[in-house]
This record gives structure tokens, sequence and C-alpha cells, in this order.
């Protein structure tokens, strides 16, 4: 079995596709609802940051599995303007109080793993999992 | 059975009951056991989705789209999850800033200890008390083998973190320059250049500093922009005020701050204080000077630590124990 997608974004109708195909896969990989929930609230969180922030960019989204562990991993990426402060990103409070309403914090306490990579003027990766359990 | 059954069982338990008979006793229960949920840290989406569970088994024939609102009330309810572990990690964070600041504070008040010296003929009061964690005030006694006492009384203007921290500058500058401790004008300039050099141009210091010298019976003072004291002429049974002419800390690099002298008879008193004192709000507005004066006279019958002690408790009850600025009364009295 090897599920994956990979949708480009690059306007709000873009984030409902990402959402609905990682619920697909979600519910194909056998998550519960409210995994799935949580799930596709952090796709479009992720989806929605490349709308406002980069313009453009992609949401990948494939089967992982690691020592008999399966899991669905988000890959969000863009060639943006990228961010100067990551430490400041992934401080709670941050986004959201600034009105950007996303909160990375939030994706991350969502899924299990989070990792992030972003250099200024060239774009941002962020690769996110859940792990079925 | 794991928690998560148990709770399942507990909550459907709790449920059918109140489905039976919708009496208070249940919906009790109910509260109950969402504190218990919250203790668990178990999130509203897993709420929702654990009476959801719940309402399936008990009726297997839930119309579809009864079920299907169900689905979106639990898309519904991610967002507040989202919003309510962002407050529990806020709340954490909170927490470990306010232990931070309490060490930081306990630091303080062993940097800032000014123990009142033991002198001979001289009755010495001295109160400080921050309005927030932290103090702006600062007052510093020294006491030299001829029994003089020198004493600082400083605020920097704003309060908590930052004030604190520039507090702690004062201190040492006034600890690394012992020898012109005898001429209050020279230390207020050596300390203005400090300032003046090594802080934001928008933090201010104003300070008081006298030295009073027991074999004249004299109080030398010099003052930098800080609320005038008052003397009180025991003999005359008035207060006037301490007057001094002088630049704040750090606004210009050449000051200079000139010397004044007082010769103290028995019983007079030299008080200091910091504008926390005269800037006390009650509901009717400012607190007057003269108020203060009011309040010292009431309690002159007492030792000088019982007078700022008495004042101080007049003074946050008329502001309803709320201190809006740093609080610092000294007093000086020559006994005989």
């Amino acid at each position: 079995m090897n599920i994956q997608s990979c949708v480009e974004v690059r306007n709000e109708w873009d984030i409902v596709k990402a959402r609905q195909s990682g619920r697909n896969i979600a519910k194909e990989l056998g998550f519960g609802t409210v995994d799935q929930a949580r799930i596709t609230t952090a796709i479009s969180e992720l989806a929605r940051n490349i709308y406002l922030y980069a313009g453009s960019g992609e949401v990948a989204i494939e089967r992982v599995e690691n020592g008999g562990k399966f899991g669905l991993k988000i890959e969000a990426s863009d060639s943006g303007p990228g961010i100067k402060d990551i430490r400041k990103v992934m401080e709670d409070g941050f986004t959201t109080s600034g009105g950007l309403g996303a909160g990375l914090p939030g994706v991350k306490r969502l899924m299990d793993e989070f990792t992030i990579d972003s250099k200024e003027n060239e774009g941002t990766v962020i690769t996110s999992i859940k792990w079925l359990r | 059975m794991d928690d998560r059954d148990l709770q399942y069982q507990k909550y459907k338990a709790i449920l059918e009951n109140y489905l039976e008979e919708q009496s208070e006793q249940t919906l009790y229960k109910g509260q109950q056991f969402s504190r218990k949920m919250i203790e668990q840290k178990i999130s509203p989406e897993e709420a929702v989705s654990l009476h959801v569970s719940v309402l399936e088994e008990l009726f297997p024939d839930i119309p579809e789209p009864l079920k299907n609102s169900y689905d979106f009330l639990l898309e519904m309810m991610i967002g507040y999850g989202f919003a309510y572990r962002e407050h529990q990690s806020l709340r954490s964070r909170q927490q470990q800033l306010e232990s931070e600041i309490e060490i930081a504070a306990n630091m303080q008040q062993t940097l800032l200890a000014g123990d009142k010296p033991e002198v001979p003929n001289l009755d010495i009061g001295a109160i400080s008390k921050p309005a927030q964690k932290m103090s702006g005030d600062y007052y510093h006694f020294v006491q030299d083998e001829n029994d003089c006492v020198s004493v600082a009384i400083a605020d920097v203007i704003g309060k908590g973190i930052p004030a604190a921290l520039c507090m702690s500058m004062i201190k040492y500058t006034m600890d690394s320059a012992p020898e012109q401790r005898m001429q209050p004008g020279a230390v207020l300039e050596n300390l203005n250049r400090v300032v003046e050099q090594n802080v934001d141009p928008n933090m201010f210091i104003t300070m008081f500093y006298g030295l009073y010298d027991p074999r004249v019976h004299s109080f030398y003072y010099a003052g930098a922009g800080h609320e005038p004291g008052f003397f009180y002429d025991a003999e005359k049974d008035e207060f006037e005020e301490l007057f001094t002419k002088g630049l704040v800390l750090g606004v210009s690099k050449k000051t200079s701050y000139q010397e004044y002298q007082r010769v103290l008879n028995g019983n007079d008193m030299v008080i200091m204080l910091s504008d926390g004192v005269t800037e006390c709000r009650s509901t009717n507005g400012f607190i007057e000077r003269d108020e203060i004066v009011a309040l010292i006279r009431k309690y002159i019958h007492l030792s000088a630590q019982e007078i700022v002690e008495e004042v101080y408790r007049e003074l946050e009850r008329l502001q309803e124990f709320e201190l809006r600025d740093d609080f610092t009364l000294v007093i000086l009295r020559r006994e005989v």
C-alpha cells in the first residue's frame, strides 16, 4: 500500500483540497474521528500559512512506517519569504496575539512530531507526523 | 480495563442515569466528572468524542443527519482544543516566569538589604516596600569608624524589573567609591556620570544623599531631582522642607550638585522619602505632603522605626492595600 498525495496551494480552495486528501488518507489508515479532525486541522493551518505568507507552495501527505508503527506525514513547503525568527513563531501567543491565527505551536501539539526548517528569502519546510495508536 | 475504558463506562453510567430521570443530582455528578476530565487533560474534542461514542452505543439507530452533525461539532471543538492547549501551555510558562521573578526579587532583597546601623544617640527608622515584586526604590546606610552615617535614597523612574536592574547598578557604583562618602555633592556627581553613560536615556533616577556626623551633630546633604524630605525642628515644633537643587541623574553629563548642611539639636529629625509616599492616592485624590507631615506628627512620640511603620500602615490602608509606586521612608532623629 503506497498512499500519498500532493496538493498545490495557491488559493483558499486548495486549502480545502489539502484538507480533503488529508482526511481521506487519515481515514484509510484507520485514524479515529478525533485524530482525523486533528490531522485535518493541522493540514488546514499549514496550508493556510502557505497561502497567507508565501503565496504558493505545496502540501504533501503520505503514509510512513517506523518499526511496525504506521503514521501519517504532512510536509508543507514553500519558497516564500521564510521565517526570520523561528523561536519566536514557535512561542505560544505570538502568532495568535498578532492576529495571524495559525499558531505553529498549536499544530505541533495536535501532531506527534514536528520539525521546521526555514531560511530567509528561500522558503520554509514544515514536516509533521501523527502516529497511529 | 484502562483509563479510557473506565472513563467511558463512568460517563456512560452518568449519562444513562440522566436520560432516565433529569435530576439535579446527576447534573452535579456530571460537573464533578468534567472537573476530573480537565484534571486528566482531556481536551474538548475528546470530551465530545466520548459523548458521541456513548450515544452511539445507547442508540444504535441514531439518525444519519444527527450523527453527521456530531462530526461537525467535533470539527468545531478542535479549534477550542487548540485554544485550550495554548492556554495550558501559557499558564505553565507564566508559572515558570513567576518563579523566576520570585528568585530575582529575593536576590534583590539580599542585595539591597540595608542593615540599619546602630549609632549612639541616633534613632533610625527605615521602611521600603515594592509596589510589585521588585523595587525601583533603594535606600542604603553606611556607617564608618567615626560613627558617621551616610544614607542614600534613590528612585528609578519606572517600576518593576527594569527599574530593579538599574537599582543594582546604583548600589555597585556607591560601593565602589567609598572615599567620596563624606561629600554628598561629589557622590551625586559621580553617580550622575555613571548613570549618564550606562543607562537608557529615557530612564531617570532621582536621589537624595545625606551624611550625619555625630561629632558636630550636622547633617550634610545633596539631592538630584528627588522628592524633598523634611526637617523637623523640635524646639519650634515645626516641619520644614529639605529643599535641594540639582538635576535628576543621567540627564546631563556635567552637572554639579549643591551641598547643604543642617545642625541637628536634640529630637530634631530628618525625614527622607520616595515619591511613592507622596504619590499615594486615596479615593480623595493625591495625598498632600501636609498629610504626610500630619501622620508623622501623630506618631512623633514613638521611635523612628515605629513612626515609619505606622505611617506606612496608614497610607497602605488609605490606598486600600494597593501600592501604586514603590514606597520608601527613612527617618533619622538625634536623641538627647
